[in-house]
């Protein structure tokens, strides 16, 4: 049985967002508190031991990246949100800073806290300007009260460019650059904003941290996956009868997601694939949906977690086209810094839209493979990286639809 | 020292190396193309990807450190098949002109496509729609050309800090263009042509007026005269199959009468000359409160940069024009007079190592003479194909003196060639005019060397006078912001463009390195030393010209066609 | 113009460029050449440079469009909603294809990709603001409010 269970999301619909009071009424900022009387190491410590990985999508634990950070000798250090969310399919940051933005600052002034960093930013998304407008005001009354004694937190829009997710290409963006990432390494948590000691994490991540401070390492890392502890925010789109969001344990089953909580595909038609994780996520089929959504449940069956987008498409749905609109996608937000990625992304399109024009042969899908392949590890960034994924996923296990556009 | 493993040889390297640097230590040599020794690392080509074993990503050989115990594999099959991918994305998105190409010949891709041994690629040939830029007179654009390696922008940005280069858009529809997406003439561009060392490619080159030369040579009622600037003859050697400084100068006269030119002289005659000028200028600044410190005039990309960059400081600039230009006003006028050819029958060449030269001859008031002073302007590139196009064999050509009247120099002329020579040969002049004593050791180490900034106090007998010395816009920037916040403690600057000075110019065979320019450095000075008169104002025919035409320095038939001045330009730059 | 002002105000902003052009684009819609310079000379960097960032963001536009931004995402939850039949009602309803602007200056339309509202596609958003579940009745109801 799927259940929901709401760590990152526990204020959603509880409280005024606008009203700091309302989220110290419910426990709020008491976690800060106690961090800060906590040794900064013993604190990190904590963090690790909870086994909590990132949930933007890299999945790296969060307390070691912290550790390295703290480690590291500098005049100045920063901490930064990444709150970019451009994954297709995906709005759970959105729903997290509507509702509750005090979870995410406090998140943030306790990583400030633990590194020993006195300044801070959110990097939210230039779509978003309706959740800036909400950040500026929770922070001003945050400042107010005087609960973020020194640490100093701004907020930066961006502009419209998926790579930006990436931290670098955050980290190049806040510096008033072309949001183009920086080859690793050095890692940010050595050197990054400004060249000083940065901690990028997602706003899921951070809004998880002071229940993890509060309850203890021990609580969060019994929940879901052991490997991947906690929970995860999921967003449902496409042919599912609940195109909503859920937040469960991480060892949910995909079946349950998509039939438990999500109710089936809508008009009593049959599923025929889901794409997890957001628009570089693998589509995967009917035979393989008995698989928890942990980050290496998932790895193992070659897809991925990613933003916890599930997109589901049913058996009427061609994914030859789906595939070729995700590739343009691609060659749209390629930063075009690097060769195989700025060259390959175009040529993926470029194959596949002659292969869904019906253009297309074998031959055609035996070079996005080779394409595909190369991307996958010679290219500079995640973006390069990830982008032929959903592409040669649909090839390996929906031949048929290919099949079927051949010339 | 950090152990590892590359290619299956063992060794030990320093720590902080890179995969790249390690591998040059035991022979490997990776293939690179972003890659710049001279600038950062870039690590966007992806082509020196190599494999780390225990990670499934490759990894940039020039950006990655080593760590203990790597095992790196540099040729494995996923690296060269990654490599010859990458390879073929770029020519499929590159125009297939070779045969045309201003680089033909001399093309890091097409050395890479020759060694990955690309033969069917299997990408479609696009090519993108972008027109050539070929508004200024010195530098052509071909945007279709360009594999976005940037290597362009860091020269323009960070060497030469003059930000006319920049990147435009993102992902496939990304470009190096101009400011603000316009023309290279409506930009702050220089001319100073250090993007193309920089590109690996034909994206950016000169714009060639080798057609114009063959013309003038063609026509029997023209005669074909030229000046060669002390930076060309050292380097000429590299395009011909020779060393650094190899051609003897008398064989390249020989090779360019081969060529057709009738009248062969040298560009170190007027910077004998423009000792003598610019000598006196300084001395009756220092003495009559004029305009201090005085910079030198003969970089014109300089020349140009201070007229976007600084024009509230043109007052500063010596009023001298360059040796070229001089010499452009002298031989239409005084040359033409001695030998008895008429003026308009004269075509003037110029033999540089600048591009900017080319923007210089075409200056409107340029034209002292009553004609265009310098009709047309060759790179040393140029020459090296026109002397190839001769099909000599160079090491068995017999060689011939320069002619009269505008052919003699000193050592401290060929020394303008490099930076800080402008200096010294000043020094060695003004020295002896204010001691009135016979300076014994001509050589001004302080002036000497790759180092940005050199600087010194010269005690003339009591009389001390400080001056400096930059190479690259960038150094030249630092100087430039001391005088114009009044802070600048010298009397006079030497500036050239150019990193190593004219010896590294834009029209110099394809420079790759500063390691290279150092190289030709050496050479200039060994030329000096050779040669037995190395003081400016020894040269018999400077004396000649002094003595029948122009009759002293500064003086009203210096003033009309040996000094010009300069106008602010308006390039939106800062 | 009053671009030097709106720059000015981010001058002391470290690497406040993005925001610098945000807010001169909530006044004139797009980048003009004169804020680029402006931004340029006020962040102490090559024009060139300015251009750059200006042109790599696709929220800012260095060329001239309609007041009202109207764009439409057509990333794939979108897309299989239905957006291609909203595209077309969009270029019905304002008389232009996608990526022009309405002669009399008050729309321009584009593209997008995702603006993180799946929870009802297909979406568009004018001026940022999103509208939901979009259909092509609804389309001259939503333009109506800016005309």
């Amino acid at each position: 049985m799927a259940v929901e269970m709401r760590i990152a999301l526990r204020n959603y619909g509880k409280i005024d967002p606008l009203k700091i009071d309302e989220y110290i009424s419910l426990g709020g900022y008491a976690a800060l508190k106690k961090a800060c009387a906590m040794d900064k190491a013993e604190l990190i410590d904590q963090v690790k031991k909870s086994n909590l990985r990132g949930r933007g999508g890299a999945g790296f634990n969060c307390g070691q990246k912290w550790a390295f950070a703290s480690k590291a000798d500098a005049d100045q250090k920063y901490v930064i949100c990444n709150a970019d969310e451009g994954e297709p399919g995906t709005y759970k940051d959105r729903l997290i800073m509507e509702n509750d933005p005090q979870t995410l600052i406090e998140g943030m002034a306790i990583c400030a806290y633990a590194i020993g960093a006195t300044k801070g930013y959110i990097y939210c998304r230039g779509e978003y300007p309706q959740v800036v407008a909400i950040l500026k005001a929770a922070i001003a009354q945050a400042r107010e009260k005087g609960i973020l004694g020194g640490f100093d937190l701004e907020v930066r829009m961006g502009a419209g460019a998926y790579v930006c997710g990436e931290e670098t290409a955050l980290i190049e963006s806040i510096e008033g650059n072309r949001g183009e990432p920086r080859f690793k390494p050095p890692y940010p948590p050595v050197s990054g904003l400004w060249q000083k000691p940065t901690i990028v994490n997602n706003v899921e991540t951070f809004a998880v941290i002071p229940v993890i401070v509060e309850k203890g390492s021990e609580w969060f890392a019994a929940i879901g996956d052991p490997a991947y502890p906690g929970t995860k925010v999921l967003t449902l789109t496409g042919d599912i009868n609940q195109r909503t969001f859920f937040e469960v344990p991480t060892d949910t089953k995909l079946n349950e997601v998509i039939y438990e909580l999500g109710g089936g595909i809508p008009g009593g038609k049959k599923f025929k694939a889901v794409q997890v994780g957001g628009t570089s996520g693998a589509f995967i089929p009917e035979n393989k949906l008995d698989t928890a959504i942990a980050f290496d449940k998932m790895a193992a069956i070659d897809a991925t977690l990613g933003s916890g987008a599930v997109f589901v498409l049913d058996e009427t749905r061609d994914l030859v086209d789906v595939s070729t609109r995700i590739a343009r996608f691609f060659e749209h937000e390629s930063c075009g810094k690097c060769a195989p990625c700025r060259e390959g992304t175009m040529r993926m399109y470029d194959l596949m839209e002659k292969i869904n024009a019906g253009e297309g042969s074998p031959a055609d899908v035996a070079l996005l493979n080779k394409l595909g392949r190369v991307m996958s590890y010679a290219c500079l960034c995640g973006l390069g990286q990830a982008a032929p994924a959903p592409v040669l996923s649909t090839i390996k296990n929906f031949a048929a639809d290919y099949n079927a556009k051949f010339k | 020292m950090i152990n590892i493993t590359i290619d299956g040889i063992k060794t030990s390297v320093p720590e902080g190396s890179t995969i790249l640097q390690a591998a040059a230590t035991v022979g490997i040599n990776i293939p690179t193309l972003c890659y710049h020794p001279d600038q950062a690392v870039k690590a966007n080509c992806r082509v020196c990807v190599c494999e780390v074993e225990g990670n499934r990503l490759l990894q940039a050989a020039c950006s990655q450190p080593v760590a203990e115990g790597m095992n790196i594999k540099t040729r494995s099959p996923k690296v060269i098949e990654a490599r010859k991918t990458i390879l073929e994305l770029i020519l499929s998105h590159h125009p297939q002109d070779c045969l045309n190409c201003i680089r033909n010949g001399n093309c890091e891709l097409q050395d890479l496509a020759a060694e990955y041994i690309i033969r069917d690629n299997p990408f479609e040939l696009k090519i993108r729609d972008l027109e050539k830029d070929f508004s200024t007179p010195s530098l052509f654009r071909d945007p279709a050309k360009c594999i976005l390696c940037r290597r362009c922008v860091d020269a323009c940005n960070v060497i030469q800090t003059v930000g006319a280069l920049g990147l435009e858009k993102r992902g496939c529809e990304a470009m190096v263009v101009p400011t603000l997406g316009g023309s290279l003439l409506d930009s702050p561009c220089v001319m100073c042509g250090q993007c193309i060392h920089a590109c690996p490619v034909g994206a950016i080159g000169e714009v060639e007026n080798i057609d114009e030369l063959l013309a003038a040579i063609a026509d029997p009622d023209v005669v074909v005269v030229t000046q060669i600037a002390p930076a060309v003859r050292l380097a000429l050697g590299e395009e011909i199959g020779m060393e650094t400084g190899e051609l003897p100068m008398d064989v390249f006269v020989a090779g360019l009468r081969q060529v057709g030119f009738d009248y062969v002289l040298h560009t170190n005659f007027t910077a004998d000359l423009t000792i003598l000028e610019e000598g006196n200028e300084l001395l009756k600044r220092l003495t009559t409160g004029g305009t201090l410190p005085m910079f030198t005039s003969c970089s014109p990309g300089w020349i140009n940069f201070c007229e976007s960059f600084y024009p509230d400081l043109l007052d500063n600039l010596s009023t001298c024009k360059s040796p070229q230009q001089m010499f452009g006003s002298l031989v239409k006028t005084y040359w033409a007079d001695k030998m008895g050819i008429p003026a308009k029958k004269i075509f003037s060449v110029s033999i540089m190592p600048c591009t900017a030269k080319k923007y210089e001859a075409s200056r409107p008031e340029m034209n002292s003479s009553g004609y265009r002073d310098v009709d047309i302007v060759l790179t040393t590139r140029e020459v090296g194909k026109l002397l190839r196009l001769t099909g000599i064999d160079f090491k068995r050509l017999a060689p011939s003196p320069f002619d009269s009247w505008m052919g003699a120099y000193t050592g401290a002329a060929v020394i303008f060639g490099a930076t800080g020579g402008v200096m010294e040969a000043a020094l060695r002049t003004v020295y002896e005019v204010v001691t009135k004593k016979e300076l014994e050791d001509v050589n001004f180490q302080f002036a000497r060397g790759f180092e940005g900034i050199k600087e010194a106090e010269i005690d003339l007998d009591g009389t001390k006078v400080k001056v400096a010395i930059a190479h690259s816009l960038a150094n030249a920037r630092k100087l430039m912001d001391q005088v114009r916040a009044g802070e600048s403690p010298y009397h006079f600057i030497e500036i050239m463009a150019c990193p190593g000075g004219c010896i590294g110019g834009g029209g110099q065979p394809i420079t790759k390195a500063n390691a290279k320019r150092i190289e030709r450095i050496k050479a200039i000075y060994e030329e000096d030393q050779a040669l037995a008169m190395r003081k400016s104002h020894l040269n018999p025919e400077v004396k000649v010209l002094y003595d029948e035409f122009l009759h002293e320095p500064l003086g009203h038939k210096s003033h009309e066609l040996l000094h010009t001045h300069y106008h602010a330009k308006d390039k939106k730059a800062f | 113009m009053a671009y030097k002002s709106i720059i000015q105000n981010f001058a002391g902003v470290p690497g406040g460029m993005l925001e610098a052009f945000h807010a001169v684009q909530n006044e004139y819609s797009y980048l003009p050449e004169e804020a680029i310079i402006e931004a340029a000379k006020a962040f102490g960097v090559p024009t060139a440079e300015a251009y750059g960032v200006a042109s790599f963001y696709s929220m800012f536009s260095v060329k001239k469009r309609g007041k009202n931004v109207v764009r439409i995402c057509e990333s794939a939850p979108c897309h299989i909603a239905g957006a291609a039949e909203v595209v077309a009602a969009l270029e019905k309803e304002l008389g232009i294809s996608m990526g022009e602007s309405t002669p009399d200056g008050r729309f321009a339309l584009e593209f997008t990709e995702c603006v993180g509202q799946c929870q009802a596609t297909p979406v568009i958003t004018i001026n940022s603001k999103a509208y939901l579940d979009v259909t092509p009745a609804s389309v001259p109801v939503i333009l109506a409010e800016y005309r």
